[in-house]
């Protein structure tokens, strides 16, 4: 008993000496995004890694005890993390980040989600989520409202550091606004340039700089392609003239590889979280390097 | 001043014109808006339109959406959309578990003794989960696994698997689950049949929990420690007794339909009739565990946990003998940090189980008349009523599985499982029953190992199909081999995996 008293009264000491909001969040991007605005002022942690599919994390115990830890926690919702983040929110005792509290944030919730179903939705159908696309960070538009979600909510959480939270905000959307610039007049000479994706995580980029999603790899969300579906896809983006087949980095490399040889196309392995490769180690150099590596692609092709 | 308000007057009229321009070029835009809209519109009327519900009519607030509304395309001049249904008071789920297959087994339902094991020669509807999950309020959440099953006789079972509510926001980092829930023990025994890597139970978590698991009503106190890795631990007292509880106040094994009971007797002898009530806390089950997890790289996750069970059990005729059960258990899992879908990956889990169970004195002469009357054990030595002494009954039990996740949905298995028992002076020599041969090693402890090899395919998170092999060797009966096909299927709520 004496030796848990003395534990909880060290951890309480630490706790005080560190004063920084710890912050948890699902994805590295939401991460990234709210290391630009808490600055020093917080604390910050990602559950999933950049180079894993985002559907499915282990939940591991250790992520309980992070959950336990954190002053708030920032998910993307839209059912991206239902596989995995219910249980470990029901055992980490943690009342100040359960939805509904001041500690939580569902980012989903702040920006346009695309891909909303326009009939009932069924598992025939693959996994489809019937809120929407969840792959929405992609799109450098939404960094901006997920910046200004992230704000409020370090404010709400911790309102002695308001002023920091808001400068920074502010140099994070001006930086933004530059690179959302730059980004469109690298790609706009590609605009119309004909895609195929795996799955459904590219549409936000590619929506935002006007590059055109002709069809996936997988038939429906979650599915894995079919011999069959291979065959009929072939000549269906030798006909759209395809340019790129877009895949994450975890993707096997083998169908995109086949179908870029079969086609004309190129084969591109882009990363779509922060982290997955090491040139993304943040938001913006994230979709510098995405941006980069598309023009690399096309340009290669001409 | 003339030429200049003339001047003014021409630049008004280009002004003007330009507007209107502008603006039938507006006009122009909007019609297509528009026509673009009403052919959207078409294409959603022509659908069956289902009713709104109510909270959401009721609560204008929230987004329209749930999979049961027509949700609209997104257009910039609409509000912003909310995420989720404006409701989600529970989440309902719907799991089958079925199996086929065959077995050289004349007695399938002795060599599968698992509850919702195979059964018999063709098809067993091994498991009817209907589970109710949800936030009960702030403090709470509840879930309630109702489960059914199909006897070979063609009887559907109905069992209250599980109905608890679990605290979400205790202070102190405790959380309190209460009501009827299976016993935090090991790895399989909290788990529900469809989570599992095999057709079947492991022989251990039979021979210590019954063919149902380790059960009953009661409460759970855990703390998650202040470490900077994960360690929990945890208290668990329910009732010790009924058929949920084997080991302890139970009089045999769990039964579904009724034969079972009689053959579940021998096991060190409980009386049928032990079922004395409650006396004292002590007649309580109480079940601690700690556990502690960590990550050995990115790509590697250790959770290591040991159990214990004490409680009184129904032995002998004063009904005051006890048992005691220990077991650690070890899962080892690897899955790269750059996995497409969650594979591959490769896991490895193991539980070891010992169990001390005192078997209390028991004098077959009932009545006290020194002759063998009828429904009275006769020890064969002395052709007397049996009179059995106090004594330690000690068993092992282990199993070991590996499960590898070759490619997208493949998974490849093997599980070896043993068990056996130190011989007690109640199987030391043969006994008669009414006039017939009575056992004499018991069958409930006898040792027995299996090996089984199997192959998963899962063509989405919602579906499985199984294909398993099992190569039994039981002392005193012989080598059996089986195979099962099993077939799952998820309806409703999205399951969320636990490690």
């Amino acid at each position: 008993m004496k030796i848990k008293l003395i534990l909880f009264a060290l951890l309480a000491f630490a706790g005080i000496a560190q004063a920084k909001l710890n912050v948890v969040t699902t994805l590295t991007d939401f991460a990234s995004i709210a290391e630009q605005i808490g600055g020093d002022k917080i604390k910050v942690s990602a559950i999933a890694k950049g180079s894993e599919d985002p559907h499915f994390i282990d939940a591991k115990p250790s992520f309980i005890r992070l959950l336990n830890q954190a002053d708030v926690l920032i998910e993307g919702g839209a059912e991206l993390e239902i596989g995995w983040l219910p249980p470990l929110l029901n055992n980490a005792r943690n009342a100040k980040i359960l939805p509904g509290a001041k500690g939580h944030l569902f980012l989903g919730q702040h920006v346009k989600l695309i891909d909303l179903p326009t009939a009932p939705v069924d598992r025939s159908q693959g996994d489809v989520h019937p809120s929407g696309n969840p792959h929405f960070w992609l799109d450098p538009e939404n960094a901006r409202a997920i910046a200004t979600a992230i704000t409020e909510l370090l404010t709400c959480n911790d309102n002695a550091n308001a002023a920091a939270y808001e400068t920074n905000r502010k140099r994070f959307v001006d930086q933004l606004d530059k690179k959302i610039g730059e980004w469109k007049k690298t790609l706009e000479p590609y605009r119309g340039t004909k895609v195929v994706t795996y799955h459904k995580s590219f549409d936000y980029l590619l929506n935002r700089f006007g590059l055109e999603l002709v069809s996936t790899i997988e038939p429906k969300p979650g599915i894995e392609p079919s011999a069959t579906h291979i065959r009929t896809l072939v000549p269906r983006m030798k006909e759209a003239q395809v340019k790129l087949v877009l895949a994450e980095t975890f993707r096997s490399k083998r169908t995109p590889e086949y179908l870029a040889k079969e086609t004309g196309a190129r084969a591109l392995f882009l990363p779509s979280s922060v982290g997955a490769v090491p040139q993304a180690k943040d938001y913006f150099s994230l979709l510098d390097y995405d941006v980069s590596q598309i023009v690399s692609a096309i340009k290669a092709q001409q | 001043m003339g030429a200049s308000s003339l001047m003014a007057q021409e630049s008004d009229l280009e002004s003007l014109k330009r507007s209107l321009r502008d603006q039938q070029k507006i006009i122009e835009s909007l019609m297509r808006k528009v026509e673009a809209l009403e052919l959207q519109q078409a294409a959603v009327t022509n659908r069956p339109v289902e009713p709104r519900n109510i909270a959401t009519a009721l609560n204008t607030n929230a987004a329209p959406a749930g999979a049961g509304e027509i949700a609209k395309r997104w257009s910039p001049s609409d509000p912003l959309r909310l995420i989720g249904s404006a409701q989600n008071y529970i989440n309902l789920s719907f799991d089958a578990l079925l199996a086929a297959g065959s077995s050289t087994a004349q007695d399938i339902e002795a060599l599968q003794p698992g509850g919702h094991d195979p059964k018999q020669r063709g098809f067993t509807v091994q498991n009817l989960e209907t589970v109710f999950e949800g936030k009960v309020d702030p403090y709470f959440r509840g879930q309630a696994n109702i489960v059914m099953s199909i006897t070979p006789d063609g009887e559907t079972i109905v069992e209250a698997e599980e109905a608890y509510l679990e605290s979400m926001a205790l202070p102190w980092n405790l959380q309190l689950k209460a009501g009827q829930y299976l016993t935090e023990f090991g790895r399989i025994n909290p788990s529900h049949p469809h989570t599992w890597g095999f057709v079947d139970q492991p022989l251990v978590n039979n021979e210590m929990f019954g063919g149902d698991g380790l059960r009953n009503p009661g409460a759970r106190l855990s703390w998650l420690m202040p470490t900077p890795f994960f360690a929990e631990i945890g208290l668990s007292i329910q009732n010790s007794q009924g058929e949920t509880a084997t080991s302890f106040r139970s009089a045999g094994g769990h039964s579904h339909g009724g034969e079972e009971e009689e053959e579940a007797l021998p096991f060190a002898l409980r009386h049928p009739d032990n079922d004395r009530g409650v006396r004292n806390f002590g007649d309580m089950l109480f079940a601690p565990r700690f556990q502690t997890s960590f990550e050995a790289t990115d790509a590697q996750t250790v959770l290591l946990g040991t159990s214990a069970a004490f409680g009184p059990n129904a032995s002998g005729a004063a009904g005051d003998s006890r048992t005691q059960i220990y077991g650690v258990d070890a899962t080892w899992k690897w899955k790269p940090v750059n996995h497409a879908g969650g594979f591959p990956f490769v896991s490895w889990q193991t539980e070891a189980m010992l169990r001390r169970y005192r078997a209390g004195a028991f004098d077959w002469d009932e009545n006290g008349n020194g002759a063998v009357d009828d429904g009275e054990l006769v020890d064969l030595r002395t052709g007397l009523p049996a009179s059995f002494g106090s004594e330690t009954l000690t068993d092992y039990g282990v199993y070991s599985q590996l499960l590898y996740g070759f490619r997208k949905g493949w998974v490849a298995g093997l599980r070896f499982d043993y068990i056996w028992g130190e011989e007690g002076d109640y199987e030391k020599f043969g006994k008669s029953f009414n006039g017939g041969p009575a056992f004499t090693t018991d069958p409930l402890r006898d040792s027995r190992w299996r090996v089984s090899p199997n192959l998963s395919w899962y063509p989405t998170e919602f579906s499985k199909i199984r294909l398993q092999y099992n190569y039994d060797d039981r002392s005193h009966i012989g080598i059996d081999h089986s195979v099962w096909l099993q077939l799952e299927f998820l309806l409703g709520a999205h399951a969320a995996h636990k490690f």
